[in-house]
């Protein structure tokens, strides 16, 4: 279909496409990311197909899918340009009612705009809506409209225009500069400088350099990269080239992780598409630079997101990791100077290129710039991906995007940097986000990852929850890590099944310093993070566990009791056609009983209870300190 | 599981076909054990056995790569995979409950596989999907914003297609 591109051609073949495409009435958007997917998004693909079909719209409306629009609380989400209109919770149903009215008569479907959670009023455009207001959308711009699988629409988009005017007007050490002239830093988590990592691979001395893209995206609540690479794939694509020139690399790798099989595809249709087009492979654009791009599927190892561990999986071995110096700038891939960078940060690079260093780093602190994807959820009510200045304070993301609280509850703390971070409470909400303040209260940036947590979560639970995590993902290669925080689990575990003893407090301290100044690796040395920071913000629920045995948040189980609220059960029976062991009983219309004996604590009968108009919320669960105390 | 061996060139022999697309360095291990487990279900001694002829590499070191990472079985597993996302998100919003929900009903522990074969259950560190949690992902398909009674409705669901269909699953 092509022979590939010279520079001219990219310019010539960007204004084929949008004239082929004025003959478009209107665009159908469909968000096509693993959130919406799993909530019907391809059945709503399908209706629309058959919807426009039907009705003879073929030549006039174009039906896209696309990669994630981040509001994934919404989803699936469809939108309707050039209007914008936003439609959200589409079920396949609604669909022949949106082409008629919408895409025909040109009228909105009033019921299914997105309503604001505790205000009434509905809202037709998704630039208006207020999850998306008060985010900067520079990295996530093309998502919601760009289909991953057509190169064709991030070429409409300026796609490869960055890439152009560095092999024009750049040579590597210009590109180097700009980079480190903007301030851009590690999106993966550490915040390296990454101008400086550059500028150390490009000096190496060596015939053969590689670059990574870290997509090994490991740790649990983040999912940014994810949808960069499903959804925008081209522009982490265009960062690797410009990257690739600017190094002097010849080939890249992009490590996915296995969980990801929707991004694993779209990648490859990507780099597929980027070579047809000679954006890749043999003199890029007709230049005298020629890269390539393979793509490397991991196989289920929290370890290798750290960049020896990454480097030893695509080499075929265990992604076990290495002592450093020699960085891997030096020393990486199959011995030769190599650098890995996260998705995000590759992303960032086309933006830095084409719009220049200083507006970059003209967005955030001083010590951060840009912007940032965060992954909000967690006990919140609109979950999602947002994308933010460096500097927002965690109030406005949970509060003015994240729309606060789920339900009743309150706020207690929030979780960044999965289990390398920490948990930040309540008081510390008016924080500027970046990479220094997250560090001095004890947490870090992580991959963004950004889990929030109500008053119904016990942090013991949660910190068990963590280094049982880290306990299972260690490699073994070294003892403090692999000794340590299985000794860590124990005691944790310990504390949370009411069987505590007074000095575990101290022995988890002793414990998480030695493994933090002694582990081989990052994953090993940030491990007792989420354990200092819950004892530095909640020491008073440990004490609690471990004094009183009584678990203050009611989760964990060997210190709740589970109860009927007389004078709330409306006898509804829900919540005995529900419990798997007959432990409650009770006649229509009459409070149930409920046998503590029979009880396995499986959570079922709170659940039906509490999401039940009819039933009442008349299941509670309590620590077991205050039933004995009644 | 076996893909139909009509059209293959050694209908007998699945590994030739499978290596066929590798050129037989070190670096090919842990692609080719994904591809062998993608085609064949699982890693037996016999997959072990060839990969250490065609990579020319002791089937005690290929045992070691492959025992290292989650990806890879050594049995062969149910029609239906149940996986539970145990992501700190699906955590604070009850996957634990989930999990114990699927090891009650289906009288099995994670990695184990029912007497009938037709479900094994995994855990899973994070599928991605967090504002959907928490999350459970049947086969290919995910379901978010599992309740514990959702749990045997589920099971029951897809035991009851499976005799309808006459034992294939979707």
């Amino acid at each position: 279909m092509n022979n590939g591109l010279n520079f001219r051609q990219l310019e010539e073949t960007k204004a084929r496409i949008l004239l082929s495409r004025a003959a478009w009435k209107s665009s159908i958007t469909v968000c096509g990311g693993t959130g919406c997917h799993a909530q019907g998004g391809t059945k709503i693909v399908q209706a629309f197909r058959e919807e426009i079909k039907n009705q003879a719209l073929d030549g006039s409306v174009e039906l896209r899918t696309t990669g994630c629009h981040g509001f994934c609380e919404q989803g699936p989400i469809v939108v309707i340009h050039p209007e914008g209109i936003f439609y959200s919770r589409l079920k396949a149903e609604d669909v022949p009612e949106v082409v008629t009215e919408t895409i025909v008569n040109n009228r909105i479907v009033e019921r299914l705009l997105y309503t604001v959670p505790k205000k009434k009023h509905r809202i037709i455009s998704e630039k208006d809506v207020p999850f998306y207001q008060k985010q900067k959308r520079v990295v996530f711009a093309h998502n919601g409209l760009i289909d991953p699988t057509d190169i064709r629409d991030y070429i409409a988009l300026d796609g490869y225009q960055a890439l152009v005017k560095t092999l024009q007007t750049m040579t590597p050490e210009d590109v180097i500069a700009e980079i480190k002239a903007s301030g851009l830093r590690g999106r993966g988590g550490a915040g390296f400088p990454t101008g400086r990592k550059w500028e150390s691979c490009r000096s190496a001395v060596s015939d053969t350099k590689y670059i990574i893209c870290n997509a090994d995206e490991g740790d649990p609540g983040a999912f940014m990269d994810r949808s960069l690479l499903e959804g925008n794939p081209h522009s982490v694509i265009e960062g690797m080239i410009i990257g690739g020139y600017a190094m002097g690399a010849s080939a890249g790798y992009i490590y996915v992780r296995l969980e990801y099989p929707i991004a694993v595809k779209n990648v490859k249709i990507a780099l597929q598409q980027a070579k047809e087009y000679r954006l890749l492979g043999e003199s890029v654009l007709g230049s005298d630079f020629s890269f390539d791009i393979h793509v490397f599927q991991g196989a289920g190892a929290f370890v290798s997101g750290e960049e020896t561990s990454l480097m030893a999986s695509i080499e075929g071995r265990r992604a076990f990791p290495r002592p450093r110096p020699p960085f891997p700038t030096q020393a990486g891939l199959w011995g030769k100077p190599t650098s890995i960078n996260n998705v995000e940060t590759w992303a960032n690079v086309p933006h830095i290129i084409a719009r220049g260093a200083d507006w970059y780093s003209s967005i955030g602190t001083q010590t951060s710039k840009g912007t940032k994807i965060f992954s909000l959820v967690g006990k919140i009510n609109n979950t999602g991906l947002v994308e933010v200045p460096m500097g927002t304070t965690l109030r406005e993301i949970i509060y003015d995007i994240g729309g606060g609280i789920k339900g009743r509850r309150k706020f207690k703390a929030v979780q960044t940097g999965g289990p390398s971070g920490g948990c930040i409470p309540e008081d510390m909400l008016d924080l500027p986000i970046d990479y220094e303040t997250l560090a001095k209260a004890g947490s870090i940036m992580g991959s963004g990852g950004m889990i929030v947590m109500d008053t119904d979560t016990c942090m013991v639970d949660l910190a068990r929850y963590f280094l049982n995590f880290t306990q299972e993902e260690s490699c073994g290669k070294c003892i403090p890590c692999r000794i340590g925080t299985t000794q860590m689990v124990e005691i944790l575990t310990r504390i949370t099944e009411g069987k505590g003893e007074e000095g575990d407090i101290e022995r988890l301290e002793s414990l998480a310093k030695t493994i933090k100044t002694h582990a081989l690796c990052g994953l090993g040395q940030t491990a007792p993070n989420p354990v200092l920071t819950t004892l530095r913000y909640f020491r008073h629920e440990y004490e609690a566990h471990i004094n009183k045995k009584s678990c203050p948040a009611a989760v964990c189980r060997a210190l709740v009791e589970y109860r009927v609220v007389p004078d709330r059960c409306t006898g509804c029976q829900r919540c005995v056609a529900a419990c798997p062991t007959g432990a409650i009983t009770g006649p229509r219309a009459k409070a149930h009983n409920l046998d503590p004996t029979k009880c396995i604590k499986c959570r079922a009968c709170y659940q039906v209870c509490r999401r039940d108009a009819i039933a009442g919320d008349a299941i509670k669960i309590v620590p077991r300190r205050e039933v004995t105390d009644a | 599981m076996v893909q139909s061996s009509g059209e293959s060139r050694c209908p007998d022999d699945p590994y030739a076909d499978i290596f066929s697309g590798f050129k037989g360095e070190y670096g090919d291990l842990i692609a080719t054990l994904q591809m062998i487990q993608e085609k064949l279900g699982y890693i037996s001694e016999e997959s072990v056995k060839r990969i250490s002829r065609f990579l020319r590499v002791s089937e005690n070191e290929i045992f070691g790569v492959a025992s290292f990472y989650r990806q890879f079985r050594f049995v062969e597993s149910g029609k239906c995979i149940v996986k539970v996302c145990m992501g700190t998100a699906c955590h604070v919003r009850g996957a634990s409950n989930i999990l114990d929900g699927f090891r009650r009903k289906l009288r099995i522990e994670p990695d184990q596989t029912t007497e009938d074969k037709l479900f094994t259950l995994e855990t899973v560190n994070c599928v991605g999907a967090c504002a959907l949690g928490p999350i459970v992902v049947f086969g290919d398909e995910y379901r978010g914003q599992m309740l514990v009674k959702d749990v045997d409705e589920t099971i029951e669901k897809i035991r009851t297609e499976n005799e309808q269909e006459g034992g294939a699953i979707k």
